[in-house]
């Protein structure tokens, strides 16, 4: 057998480059997944609804507040089930909370309307029905959007709006840390 | 020497010797066009002729010098006039004196060392090019040719995979896996991300190939970020427990191998970045760098021959010598 031959057996015998193989694209090993996990309840479920719009009071100290209630199974929500009222002011300190105090950028609320405040319209102004309708949907969606942040949620403005009976205003912003 | 001609008094253009047998390949130029250009690899002779051809057969034409060069060198946008050449070699073809008529002169670099891959890129250039020139007292008559060099590199000996853990605590876990951490430019990326931890509501999940290009050093480093693919490993919701497999074939991109400060001037590298984003379009990632290489091109010699010599190692019987000789006559008649 000449060199050359003898050179190309040994690879050949050994596999070597010169077998030029084509690459192995076989799956990776996983675990088979556990069934209580495939099938049970997702870790990520969080539900809010903004909904319920109410005005209250007479004259010009009339407002209007919005039923939030939220479902969730995350572990950083105190409770697992909540209802709470809000007005649009209080959801306007909660914006400029998250603005301040976290890194998060903000998502922004529906509009303030002032113009419809103004004496002399043709129909309710800030109560009436459609506009109220157009507002209670862009705070769900502001809402939802800002709560499922997980740097948002570490806020306990967000946690004191979202659950607590009534929003204290003279609170100490702070960070939810879990053990 | 006359004011008045049109153009060049002689054209000047150089062939190498192997054009009709050496391969050719696709470089991209500065403004994006494709062009094909003769390749070469470090140590190969470039060799070929110089033809000088006299526009006006009856002029003589006097010179100061013919020569050619071959030249490897890098080329910063920002820095256009600073040519930095790390090849440079010459061969002078004839001493200054006059031609009667036009003539051709050989030449040959042997060996040439040619260190560095072919690269045109967003900020710098680097190129080899042959060029011959005919020293002339006003302006001088020279003419280049760009040749593309690639380079090849063995199978790593050691190529382990990538796994890690990564995640937002008590919101998103995830170990992601890659099966090497060095891929040739043909190869295929085989992978999974398995999901340890999921409290977000993910809606797909991606994986791209960035390029990045750095450039300059100390204060003024440029980085240039390009995002070579985009390749969507997951649709849906995904659970605790559930692997999500990868599988990315890597002929289908146009990369380079990766380049690690050349000449101290320039690096090109390669990360997989792996995307995940959420219902309110928040994006998670996670970028890992990957070492790209070029594997060369194998020459193979007849099938028959290799798999009766294979044989013939371990059985070694009356059979596999008259195969072996059957083959070996069938390749030569």
């Amino acid at each position: 057998m000449d060199p050359n031959d003898r050179a190309i057996a040994a690879n050949l015998a050994s596999g070597g480059e010169m077998a030029d193989t084509i690459a192995d694209t076989r799956r990776l090993f996983s675990k088979p997944q556990n069934l209580n996990d495939a099938y049970g309840p997702p870790s990520n479920f969080l539900e809010i609804d903004v909904s319920n719009p109410e005005t209250v009071g007479v004259g010009r100290t009339r407002f209007t507040t919005y039923e939030i209630r939220l479902k969730t199974n995350l572990p950083i929500f105190k409770l697992k089930e909540s209802r709470v009222r809000r007005r649009y002011s209080d959801f306007e300190w909660l914006r400029g909370e998250l603005e301040r105090d976290s890194k998060v950028v903000v998502p922004p609320l529906p509009g303030k309307a002032l113009f419809r405040q103004l004496p002399f319209r043709g129909d309710d102004g800030i109560f009436d029905d459609s506009f109220i309708e157009e507002r209670r949907a862009g705070l769900e969606q502001f809402l939802n959007k800002v709560a499922g942040h997980p740097l948002a949620q570490n806020e306990r403005c967000l946690h004191m709006f979202l659950q607590d009976e009534s929003v204290d205003k003279t609170y100490t912003p702070s960070k939810i840390r879990q053990a | 020497m006359s004011f008045f001609s049109f153009g060049q008094s002689a054209e000047i253009d150089v062939v190498l010797t192997d054009a009709e047998t050496r391969k050719k390949a696709e470089h991209k130029t500065e403004d994006g066009k494709k062009d094909k250009y003769f390749l070469f690899y470090d140590g190969e002779t470039v060799a070929g002729k110089v033809n000088v051809t006299l526009k006006n057969p009856g002029k003589r034409l006097e010179h100061q010098g013919i020569k050619i060069e071959f030249v490897g060198q890098i080329e910063l946008y920002y820095d256009r006039g600073n040519h930095h050449e790390f090849v440079s070699l010459v061969k002078d073809l004839a001493r200054p004196g006059e031609l009667t008529q036009s003539q051709t002169f050989d030449f040959e670099f042997t060996h040439v060392e040619k260190p560095y891959e072919s690269y045109t890129g967003q900020n710098v250039k680097l190129r080899y090019f042959l060029r011959a020139t005919v020293s002339r007292r006003l302006n001088d008559i020279s003419k280049e040719m760009d040749i593309v060099v690639h380079t090849l590199s063995t199978y790593p000996e050691l190529n382990s995979s990538i796994k890690m853990e990564v995640g937002i605590e008590d919101c998103l876990h995830i170990e992601f896996e890659y099966n090497k951490s060095k891929y040739h430019l043909k190869d295929v990326i085989v992978g999974k991300i398995y999901f340890l931890l999921v409290r977000i509501k993910i809606k797909h999940m991606e994986i791209d190939i960035i390029k990045r290009e750095t450039t300059g050093t100390g204060p003024s480093v440029y980085h240039e970020n390009d995002t070579i693919a985009k390749y969507e490993i997951m649709d849906g919701a995904p659970v605790r427990g559930e692997s999500i497999p990868i599988r990315l074939f890597l002929a289908g991109y146009e990369m380079t191998p990766t380049m690690r400060d050349i000449n101290k001037k320039f690096s090109v590298r390669y990360y997989l970045n792996l995307v995940l984003i959420d219902e309110e379009e928040r994006r998670y990632f996670k970028q890992q760098e990957i070492t790209l290489w070029r594997k060369g091109d194998v020459v193979r010699k007849s099938m028959s021959t290799q798999a009766t010599i294979g044989a013939q190692r371990f059985e070694g019987s009356a059979s596999s010598e008259s195969a072996l000789e059957k083959a070996a006559r069938e390749d030569s008649g």
